[in-house]
């Protein structure tokens, strides 16, 4: 049952179980699915380029240690060992940053979006241009619905940070507002 | 003194203050009418001059097509509904709006993985002449609070983990266990006549039999959980007292914050959840506490606030001597400082002051009393304390173990580095986290840096080989 959902969920890649391949081996299998420029094509799925190398090794963590429940990342991380997590984490902080897919258009979500980034601070800790730093992931340019994904898993405490500081961020955000977030921080230029 | 404060419209009322004279403003919730005095400093900005007054940059809106109006506060404010102050817990609480060196601080953020044994630098940590440092136990990442089974094993809890580990010593022979996993903030840990009790954020649960299951992949069973969920200051420190209690505390649930009766103290209770008392007040956040094997005093940490400023407050080494004694927090800090917030209206000679201070910033976490004969005869009955060491300082602080040795009385006679080299050019090689006193007389150390933790012992060595 397991590996018929996992195989649904991955739809585009195959399904390639923890295995003694080296992590350059496997490293077209994660691409795949996440993008091989660093820029996923695939709805749900995060693109990675240039993400933060301590944020990557954190979450390789979680999966491994099912702290972060997100299959098929729960497999695909079985069985790695800790120097593993830090050549991926280390692979793929270098793979480029993904790009802006189109310009934002809606003035008014943008207006909205700017205003709330100011009032919490989200430029503070993921900076000014939202490329993070050490466990503060890179956002910007992230896929929309990705973004919406991960804010809403982190009010409704279905996602565990690594510490608490995005459930408390996000607590008082409403939905909405979390649309509004998603749909500028996809789009930064 | 001991506080009743009710939480609703109060602690909304000070979440706004603090967003007052916080990094940035916030336009004003209609909650900030039901707040209570205010202190004077903080005037309530007119709604529209809140986002104007942010310091730091807006991301830049280029992208926006030309049409469109650059967002202004004032266009954006109808749209956006009150926005939240800072979460209480935000580090961000208190920082100075106006400083760019301030600016630069942040919790240093905590190593995933654990350092390979091969590679973690204990040669770097240097004891006082005629005592050793050595490797006990390392892969255990984030290692924290330390607990001791009357058959040798050690256990150890973490904070950023899910799991608490346990280390038996067979024949010499260590070996590192994985006891449970699957546990939200499992900072502390204690254990009495077989029983390890686990501290996790908002529940306190025990492992009958422990030393039995060590490779069972035990159920902790629940005791208590009438615990708030706070992430902030959340996790516990466990200990058992001569009373045969369970202790731990709950911290203020933020860097300064006005709580509610259920957060800022110490709590005790029965081993099977029963009797819950709160006994001492005004805390902001332990993460350690031992009792005085002579007066049976119970002797506590205390963490100082954030963004004071670069040298102060110090953390707090407090002494409980009644029931029921407040220690001043968010009131007073260090006992001589009325805190710019919500000291108005007070004063320090309200509340019990500490004993020691144990340096700016300085994290001072886990104590003991060292009750062991292999140390020499000056260090029988005198106190360690581990300095996990600084964030909120440019030029870092603590990263040590400290030996605070008391008069006759059980006041401080003074304080001094004990174990250094955890901190070195303003970076961290290790994080001592917690002491813990070994039947043998040696002292063990948790590193939550490298996820290890050391045995300290004195006269000529027998090498132990660490793991």
């Amino acid at each position: 049952m397991r590996r018929i959902v996992l195989a649904l969920t991955l739809g585009c890649c195959a399904a390639l179980p923890a295995s003694a391949q080296t992590v350059q081996e496997r490293l077209p299998t994660c691409l795949a699915c996440h993008g091989e420029n660093g820029q996923s094509q695939n709805a749900g799925v995060p693109s990675l380029g240039g993400q933060q190398a301590f944020y990557v090794t954190v979450q390789l963590l979680m999966f491994r240690e099912r702290m972060r429940v997100a299959e098929p990342m729960n497999d695909m991380a079985k069985g790695l060992s800790d120097d593993d997590l830090r050549s991926f984490a280390d692979i793929i902080s270098k793979v480029p940053p993904p790009q802006p897919t189109e310009a934002p258009t809606d003035a008014d979500r943008v207006a909205r979006a700017v205003a709330l980034i100011q009032q919490n601070r989200c430029n503070v800790c993921h900076l000014p241009s939202f490329a993070g730093q050490q466990n503060v992931p890179r956002i910007a340019d992230q896929r929309e619905e990705y973004l919406v994904k991960a804010l809403r898993g982190y009010k409704d405490n279905s996602r565990h940070g690594y510490d608490g500081t995005m459930a408390d961020v996000v607590a008082p955000i409403t939905d909405a507002q979390i649309l509004d977030l998603a749909y500028y921080i996809a789009r930064v230029k | 003194m001991i506080r009743r404060i009710s939480a609703g419209p109060l602690l909304a009322g000070a979440l706004c203050l603090f967003a007052a004279t916080a990094v940035a403003q916030q336009q004003d919730s209609p909650a900030q009418s039901a707040a209570t005095p205010a202190p004077a400093a903080a005037p309530a900005p007119p709604p529209a001059a809140a986002p104007a007054m942010t310091p730091t940059p807006a991301p830049p809106v280029a992208a926006a097509p030309a049409a469109a109006p650059a967002p202004t506060p004032v266009a954006a404010a109808p749209a956006v509904p009150a926005a939240p102050a800072l979460p209480p817990g935000s580090p961000l609480i208190g920082r100075p709006a106006s400083s760019e060196a301030a600016s630069r601080l942040a919790p240093v953020p905590i190593p995933p993985l654990a350092t390979a044994a091969d590679k973690i630098p204990v040669d770097q940590f240097k004891a006082p002449k005629g005592f050793n440092i050595e490797l006990y136990a390392s892969g255990m990442p984030n290692a924290r609070s330390l607990a001791l089974s009357d058959k040798g094993t050690v256990f150890v809890g973490s904070r950023v983990q899910d799991k608490v580990y346990a280390i038996t010593n067979k024949d010499g022979k260590r070996q590192v266990h994985v006891l449970v996993s699957g546990l939200y903030r499992p900072n502390g840990v204690a254990f009495k006549n077989g029983t390890l009790y686990i501290a996790e954020l908002s529940q306190i649960s025990k492992i009958d039999n422990v030393d039995d299951k060590i490779d069972a992949s035990p159920k902790p069973v629940v005791i208590y959980n009438d615990l708030p969920k706070d992430e902030a200051h959340g996790w516990k420190f466990l200990a058992i007292g001569p009373d045969n209690k369970l202790y731990f505390e709950v911290g203020q649930p933020g860097n300064n914050v006005l709580h509610d009766d259920a957060h800022g103290q110490l709590r005790r209770m029965n081993f099977d959840g029963t009797g819950a008392e709160k006994i001492a007040f005004g805390i902001r956040n332990t993460v350690g506490f031992d009792w005085n094997p002579k007066t049976k005093e119970l002797y506590f940490t205390d963490n100082g606030r954030d963004w004071l400023s670069e040298d102060l407050p110090n953390d707090e080494l407090n002494r409980i001597t009644k029931l029921g004694q407040d220690f001043g927090a968010p009131y007073c800090y260090q006992g001589n400082i009325a805190d710019p917030e919500f000291g108005w209206g007070h004063s320090c000679s309200e509340f019990v002051p500490p004993v020691a201070l144990m340096g700016p910033h300085a994290a001072a976490l886990g104590m003991r009393f060292y009750t062991g004969t292999m140390f020499p005869a000056e260090y029988r009955d005198q106190i360690f304390v581990a300095r996990h060491g600084s964030w909120n300082k440019t030029n870092k602080f603590g990263g040590d173990i400290a030996l605070v040795k008391l008069n006759k009385d059980g006041s401080v006679k003074s304080l001094e580095p004990f174990i250094t080299g955890f901190l070195q050019n303003n970076n961290y090689l290790g994080r001592p986290v917690d002491v813990m006193n070994m039947p043998d007389g040696s002292m063990l150390i948790s590193d939550d840096w490298n996820g290890a933790v050391y045995r300290v012992s004195y006269g000529p060595t027998k090498k132990v080989a660490g793991r």
